[in-house]
């Protein structure tokens, strides 16, 4: 038997069976050029400082975590057995990358780095609903108060 | 997830086929995350959507190189290897805690309780029950999680070259002392009369 994490076939008949809601549309804009855009990472790595409550196990966290700009402490709270957390543990950028932002805002590719950035759990509950009309919102009201032009989603 | 990506319109989707774990798919690679990030920024010129969008580059979860990390030698021969092994590599371990400043041990035990969690699991390989060696109600999976996440940071710092996909998992459980000993007790427990929920999270989906 393969081991479920590398089996691409496995994972992708898996992700053909998560339960979704129905999209009818979704929202899309234009932002402004991003060299003048601010950016921030929002991640369903369920990362969260060292020494933080961090995450539950199971499908029942839906809160999420503020990680200021400058903290590299971080712990990743996505405790699944399958996937390859070797990557993390060598380099958080690989899941947060956080480092490359603010090289590209030094040279002027990105206008400038969210003091604010946020972690989410991965296994929200099947109707997303909590994402969608509690977490989600709060977090994108956070980051408009900031002044964040473009959001970078990332997971694991 | 493409499908998920799909499904949900994402108004803006960069699709990446990396293994899972691998967001920005190379780690200590910064060449190679920014041309990630490239591929996902040019997505904001597109004037309409949901969009999605190929990186032109797969990443196999199989068949990389495998992790070049030594073991130490046995120290105390009295004690089980694995346990030997655990404390023979607390150094390393400080080390990426001392470079890194972080952890992500300490979902149940600490980086010290190491060796202590492993002589539990060789007390089941070696007939005690489960239930009887020590492990308080539902934490033997948070705790081969900090055991494995132990010995993947402290291998991150000791090994040479790339950190490939998979690369420290398969070394943990295929080449320590300490993944062999979990890899043992997990079946002990399966042969016995403990339930799935126990003993099926010790390690990966398909392993043995």
């Amino acid at each position: 038997m393969s081991v479920f994490g590398k089996d691409k076939a496995a994972m992708r008949k898996f992700s053909a069976s998560v339960p979704l809601p129905e999209f009818g549309e979704s929202s899309f804009n234009e932002p402004k050029p991003l060299n003048l855009a601010k950016v921030a990472i929002v991640t369903t790595a369920a990362l969260y400082r060292e020494g933080g409550d961090g995450f539950e196990l199971g499908d029942s966290d839906y809160h999420y975590e503020t990680l200021p700009r400058h903290a590299r402490d971080l712990t990743l709270g996505h405790h699944s057995v399958n996937f390859d957390r070797g990557g993390f543990a060598a380099d958080i950028n690989v899941v947060y990358p956080i480092d490359r932002l603010e090289e590209l805002a030094e040279d002027d590719f990105i206008g400038g780095v969210a003091e604010k950035h946020y972690a989410f759990a991965g296994n929200q509950s099947p109707t997303v609903s909590e994402i969608r009309l509690d977490t989600g919102p709060l977090c994108a009201k956070e980051m408009l108060k900031e002044g964040v032009d473009v959001v970078l989603l990332t997971g694991t | 997830m493409r499908e998920v990506a799909e499904r949900t319109k994402v108004p803006r989707a960069l699709h990446t086929d990396f293994p899972v774990g691998l967001s920005l798919g190379k780690p200590r690679d910064k060449q190679f995350q920014y041309e990630v990030l490239q591929a996902a920024f040019d997505l904001l010129e597109e004037p309409e959507g949901p969009v999605i969008r190929e990186f032109p580059v797969s990443i196999s979860s199989t068949g990389g190189e495998p992790l070049v990390c030594s073991l130490p030698p046995r120290m105390n021969t009295e004690l089980h290897p694995a346990v030997d092994e655990a404390q023979g590599l607390k150094a390393a371990y400080d080390r990426a805690y001392q470079r890194n400043r972080r952890t992500s041990v300490g979902m149940k035990i600490s980086a010290e309780q190491v060796p202590e969690a492993l002589e539990r699991f060789v007390r089941i390989v070696e007939g005690e029950r489960w239930d009887e060696v020590g492990f308080p109600a539902r934490s033997m999976y948070g705790t081969v999680h900090d055991i494995r996440t132990y010995y993947e940071e402290l291998a991150c710092e000791l090994a040479e070259g790339p950190i490939g996909p998979w690369a420290t998992e398969e070394w943990f459980y295929d080449g320590t002392e300490a993944g062999q000993i979990i890899l043992k007790a997990r079946r002990a427990m399966r042969d016995s009369d403990a339930d799935q929920s126990i003993w099926f999270g010790l390690a990966p989906a398909g392993r043995e």
